[in-house]
């Protein structure tokens, strides 16, 4: 049983070099992955094909690509491929001494049942509108807004208000989209060697978790104090609140619960904003398209936004899903082999980490035709290369463990653009090739500044 | 043109029963997918296309025979 016959990607940073912390030295691949993870990733596949190797400290892991080797990933069971374990960076985020009853698995299938289930898109969808629209309700005749700043902001207000309630919503502000960026910023790859590593970003992100602590604790004195709220208008926060846990375990608990839908939804609406403006014909359509939706009837009724973001939406659609393509949210899906497993005639050992990239998967020429290219036809009948390659189009990740959100974020993302481009026009106020996303963390952002310039239509 | 659901990705969204309820029904013991009708009639093309597509799961296909 041996890792011997997989090829190992060349090393191009030196990880004993003079700028390389020295708490990492000597850890491989580790330097490059938290300057360039993208040019890894990429490397590995051109270099060694479906399987390569590269090295993270003492783990070795095994990044595979291409249709038959992700299927065999995303279709193994969870008892042989382990996700919790392959996301030390996580822990200190959602709190060390937070104990869930639930693996990972059992909490998506929770959050399934509970708060993305199919009868209750109809009252998200709505909430979703609302938010938005209170979000540009102070916007003048033009100005400028910062892709990161208001997508981030947006998306703590919607993903708090629809999975934990609209009471606990109403409670925060700014600053709590703020402080959590900041936590979630807190991912340096370092983590792969000690999470709790004495660095800045670690102290800035366990400062960030107390802050945002505090803040529930205030939340959860003040419910105390006002005593038992009416039935209907309580929230997860009340009945958590009853349950007995302290604000240290509620903090925990949303937090883990927002995590996986604010910054991919925050970050997959701005690059659907930035690619829209890098190809002005594909925001021509989209406008067009939502006009047409939108129009009122002979009678003046307008089909409302929360109805219409849950049915078919199609140039949108495939703007977004081009954007989803090109700049998937979570760049790497880790997990942790269990036992032996048998991949494309080899053995993996346990122990080893294996994974997959929707990034580079998302990009393999052969099945995504000018790959580097945002050409939203590709969706079109009879095409659909999502369809046409469900192992490689991987925005969501794919099997089981396919994001159980996806459908919540289609219906995020049609809303908030119905809403934003119906009542204004964008345009950049940088050159359109500066806008990047930040690698540097293992959650990927938007770097700053990344401002773009609204105005109000005229109609 | 013939359905078919991958049982082992199904997540148990139910949207397909939406879309096309003689074809798509639902196992609530094991949480998955139940084909209906494997071989649905040309009318409801567009319904079950539809179904396909947004499944959540991407547990569907369509095979033509």
């Amino acid at each position: 049983m041996t890792l011997a016959d997989i090829p190992e990607v060349s090393i191009i940073v030196d990880d004993q070099g003079t700028d390389v912390p020295a708490i990492i030295k000597g850890t491989g691949h580790l330097p490059e992955m938290r300057v360039d993870p993208i040019g890894l990733f990429h490397r590995v596949r051109d270099e060694c094909g479906d399987l390569g190797r590269f090295r993270l400290a003492d783990k070795q892991v095994v990044l595979v690509s291409g249709a038959e080797a992700n299927e065999a990933f995303f279709r193994a069971p969870d008892d042989v491929l382990d996700q919790a374990a392959a996301y030390p960076f996580m822990t200190p985020i959602f709190g060390k001494g937070v104990v869930f009853d639930a693996s990972p698995e059992e909490r998506q299938q929770m959050l399934k049942n509970q708060a993305l289930r199919g009868d209750m898109m109809r009252g998200h969808a709505q909430t979703i509108e609302a938010e938005i629209r209170r979000m540009v309700a102070d916007w003048g005749e033009e100005g400028e807004i910062d892709l990161l700043d208001f997508f981030a902001e947006l998306t703590i207000y919607t993903t708090s208000s629809c999975l934990i309630g609209k009471p606990f919503r109403e409670q925060l502000d700014g600053s709590f989209a703020e402080i959590y960026h900041r936590l979630e910023h807190g991912t340096d790859a370092i983590a792969y060697v000690d999470p709790y590593a004495d660095i800045d970003s670690f102290r800035i992100r366990d400062e960030a978790r107390e802050q945002l602590v505090a803040k529930v604790q205030a939340i959860i004195a003040a419910r105390l104090a006002r005593g038992e709220a009416p039935k209907d208008e309580r929230d997860l926060l009340d009945v958590l609140i009853a349950v007995g846990y302290d604000a240290d375990m509620v903090t925990g608990i949303f937090i883990s619960m927002m995590f996986a839908g604010h910054h991919t939804s925050s970050g997959t609406a701005s690059w659907a904003m930035i690619e829209l403006l890098r190809n002005p014909a594909v925001m021509t359509e989209v406008v067009a398209e939502l006009d047409a939706l939108y129009a009122p009837d002979a009678d003046g009724t307008a089909p409302e936004v929360s109805f219409q973001a849950l049915r078919s939406i199609p140039v949108l659609e495939s703007a977004l899903k081009e954007t989803l393509r090109l700049h998937p949210p979570l760049v790497i899906l880790m997990r942790l082999v269990q036992e032996d497993f048998d991949l494309l005639g080899r053995t993996i050992p346990a122990g080893t980490v294996l994974a997959a990239s929707p990034r580079v998967s998302n990009r393999i020429e052969e099945d995504f035709p000018g790959a580097d290219t945002f050409d939203p036809a590709r969706y079109l009948d009879p095409r659909q290369e999502d369809l046409q390659n469900r192992w490689t189009w991987i925005p969501f990740g794919a099997g089981k463990h396919r994001c159980v959100g996806n459908a919540f974020a289609m219906m995020q993302m049609k809303a908030i653009f119905s809403v934003i481009l119906r009542d204004f026009t964008f345009e950049p106020v940088q050159p359109v090739d500066t806008y990047r996303d930040d690698f540097s963390k293992m959650v990927i952002q938007l770097a700053q500044p990344a401002k773009v310039r609204y105005r109000r239509r005229r109609r | 043109m013939r359905v078919v659901a991958d049982t082992s990705v199904c997540q148990g969204h139910q949207l397909c029963q939406g879309e096309a309820p003689t074809v798509f029904g639902f196992d609530e013991s094991a949480d998955v997918v139940v084909l209906l009708d494997e071989h649905p009639v040309a009318s409801l093309r567009a319904a079950v296309t539809t179904a396909v597509k947004y499944c959540p799961a991407f547990a569907l296909s369509i095979e033509e025979d």
